[in-house]
């Protein structure tokens, strides 16, 4: 096993399906009067948060204390930072309290690769910058396979804000891991214009949305990042929303099969409309829970073996 | 523990018709020591109990007609020697539908060695409900206990040596019935 998870590309075929395994067996003891663990006690997890986040935060507080895992939770407001602290003496801080996992988000891309640098202890990264977020595309390649029964095969598309999306760029090297076929949809704009090259030779392009849909078996909808409104990388949102948003037109013309994902916070009415969202394709409630499945599988993983 | 070398010495313990055999009377054992198997579930603990707690199914239901519901407990997130060796990949845990609470429970696992993986499978079983009893069948007790665990059914006692290796195989995960001793310096 892989002693850091700071990339989805750390991540070969058989140890991606060992932890998609791994996360199955959790979650059926989710199920469970007793849902905890004593797997992981006496073991300190830390979760050093240098970004808001609601639902990784949680999600991975909670995995691992089902896993009995002692957990620390640093929030860079209201701590040392807002003095002025680097990210290296924070480091050298949680390696001298003992820290057998540290799950890292922060918004500089390539953070956690520092830390892994500074600390002795397995390195989760949880979202940095606009690089990866490798738990949640194994939470999506979770989701897809419960769903769907495989990821072989699978055609996805992701649409959105590509360019800036950990998610999306994490989930394009798993599920081509993992041997399903991605395509990219969104403005031109917010598409990084050497996509292959950048990730996979395998991962197409489009601009169109509605040409792609009738032959897709997965549909990610991206959070349109609103800070970035601003930056004119599409006219409007109106303009966004008529040409790349889900609504149920447009969710109709998707094989009957087919699901519709979204990694949240969603805004409803902008890239998924509130019918889509809630209707009985969308797997975004599934995912959350999954979130939790897949951590555990991860911190299991990471910190259950010999050290 | 280690494993014994390829050229090591090994000795045929039970052969298949021996296997089956010692399966078909710890079913017996069972229905007479359950009164006929009443509100018994067998559990078989991965990787090879679970095919033989499935067997003993199958002869409870031959002999008397009675279907014994079974399943498996997975006790890998339980063990105490975790941190000993590389992560393990965990097995499948899936109890009956109408569950444990209540119930006898027979464990069922193929070798009893230093009671470790009972004691560990009875920790999973009290996160999972709370039986009236809980027993324990083993293909072979080989002796070395370090917890005071004892069996309620054993197909065969065999003395053996801390060097010696007791290997089970059975058709549905090892494409033979056989149980093997190896190692030792016989």
């Amino acid at each position: 096993m892989i002693k850091h998870l700071r990339s989805a590309a750390d991540l070969d075929a058989p140890t991606a399906t060992l932890i998609l395994d791994t996360a199955a067996e959790m979650a059926a003891l989710a199920g469970r009067e007793v849902k905890k663990l004593p797997t992981l006690r006496g073991r300190t997890v830390v979760n050093l948060f240098y970004e808001d986040s609601t639902r990784t935060r949680i999600s991975f507080e909670a995995a691992a204390k089902r896993l009995s895992a002692d957990v620390i939770n640093f929030s860079a407001k209201g701590s040392s930072v807002s003095k002025g602290e680097s990210l290296k003496d924070t480091a050298l801080t949680l390696q001298a309290m003992g820290a057998d996992a540290v799950v890292i988000r922060h918004p500089a891309s390539g953070a956690p690769h520092r830390l892994a640098a500074w600390v002795d202890g397995s390195v989760v990264n949880a979202g940095d910058g606009t690089h990866e977020h490798p738990t949640q595309a194994l939470l999506d390649a979770y989701t897809m396979r419960s769903r769907l029964g495989r990821l072989d095969g699978l055609r996805v598309a992701i649409v959105g804000d590509v360019l800036h999306s950990r998610v999306a760029r994490s989930n394009v090297l798993l599920l081509t891991t993992l041997g399903a076929q991605v395509t990219l949809v969104g403005p031109p704009t917010l598409i990084p214009l050497d996509v292959s090259a950048a990730l996979s030779p395998s991962t197409k392009v489009s601009y169109d949305l509605d040409s792609v849909l009738p032959d897709m078996d997965v549909v990610m909808m991206l959070r349109v990042q609103t800070e970035r409104m601003q930056d004119s990388y599409f006219p409007s949102a109106r303009e966004y929303s008529r040409r790349y948003g889900l609504d149920l037109a447009r969710m109709r013309k998707l094989p009957e099969h087919a699901i519709v994902m979204h990694p949240g916070p969603m805004n409803r009415g902008m890239e998924i409309t509130p019918e889509v969202a809630d209707s009985s394709r969308s797997t975004i409630v599934e995912q959350v829970a999954n979130g939790v499945s897949a951590r555990m599988a991860v911190l299991y993983l990471l910190l259950g073996g010999k050290a | 523990m280690a494993s014994p070398r390829a050229d090591a010495p090994s000795k045929i313990i039970l052969s298949e018709s021996d296997l089956h055999r010692v399966v078909d009377r710890i079913a017996h054992q069972i229905l007479e020591k359950t009164s006929g198997a009443t509100g018994t579930v067998l559990l078989g603990i991965p990787t090879r109990g679970v095919p033989l707690a499935q067997r003993l199914a199958a002869r409870i239901h031959a002999f008397e007609g009675i279907d014994v519901p079974v399943g498996s407990l997975d006790i890998t997130l339980y063990r105490d020697d975790l941190r000993l060796h590389a992560t393990r990949a965990l097995g499948k845990t899936e109890l009956p539908g109408d569950g444990i609470d209540g119930r006898r429970v027979v464990l069922v696992d193929d070798v009893l060695f230093s009671g470790r993986t009972v004691r560990a499978a009875l920790d999973a079983l009290k996160d999972e409900g709370r039986p009236s009893s809980v027993q324990l069948a083993v293909l072979v007790d080989r002796g070395h206990r370090e917890l005071p665990i004892r069996a309620d059914y054993v197909g065969k006692n065999i003395p053996t040596s801390l060097d010696e290796s007791v290997r089970v195989s059975l058709t549905e995960i090892d494409g033979l019935d056989e149980v093997k001793l190896t190692g030792g310096d016989k």
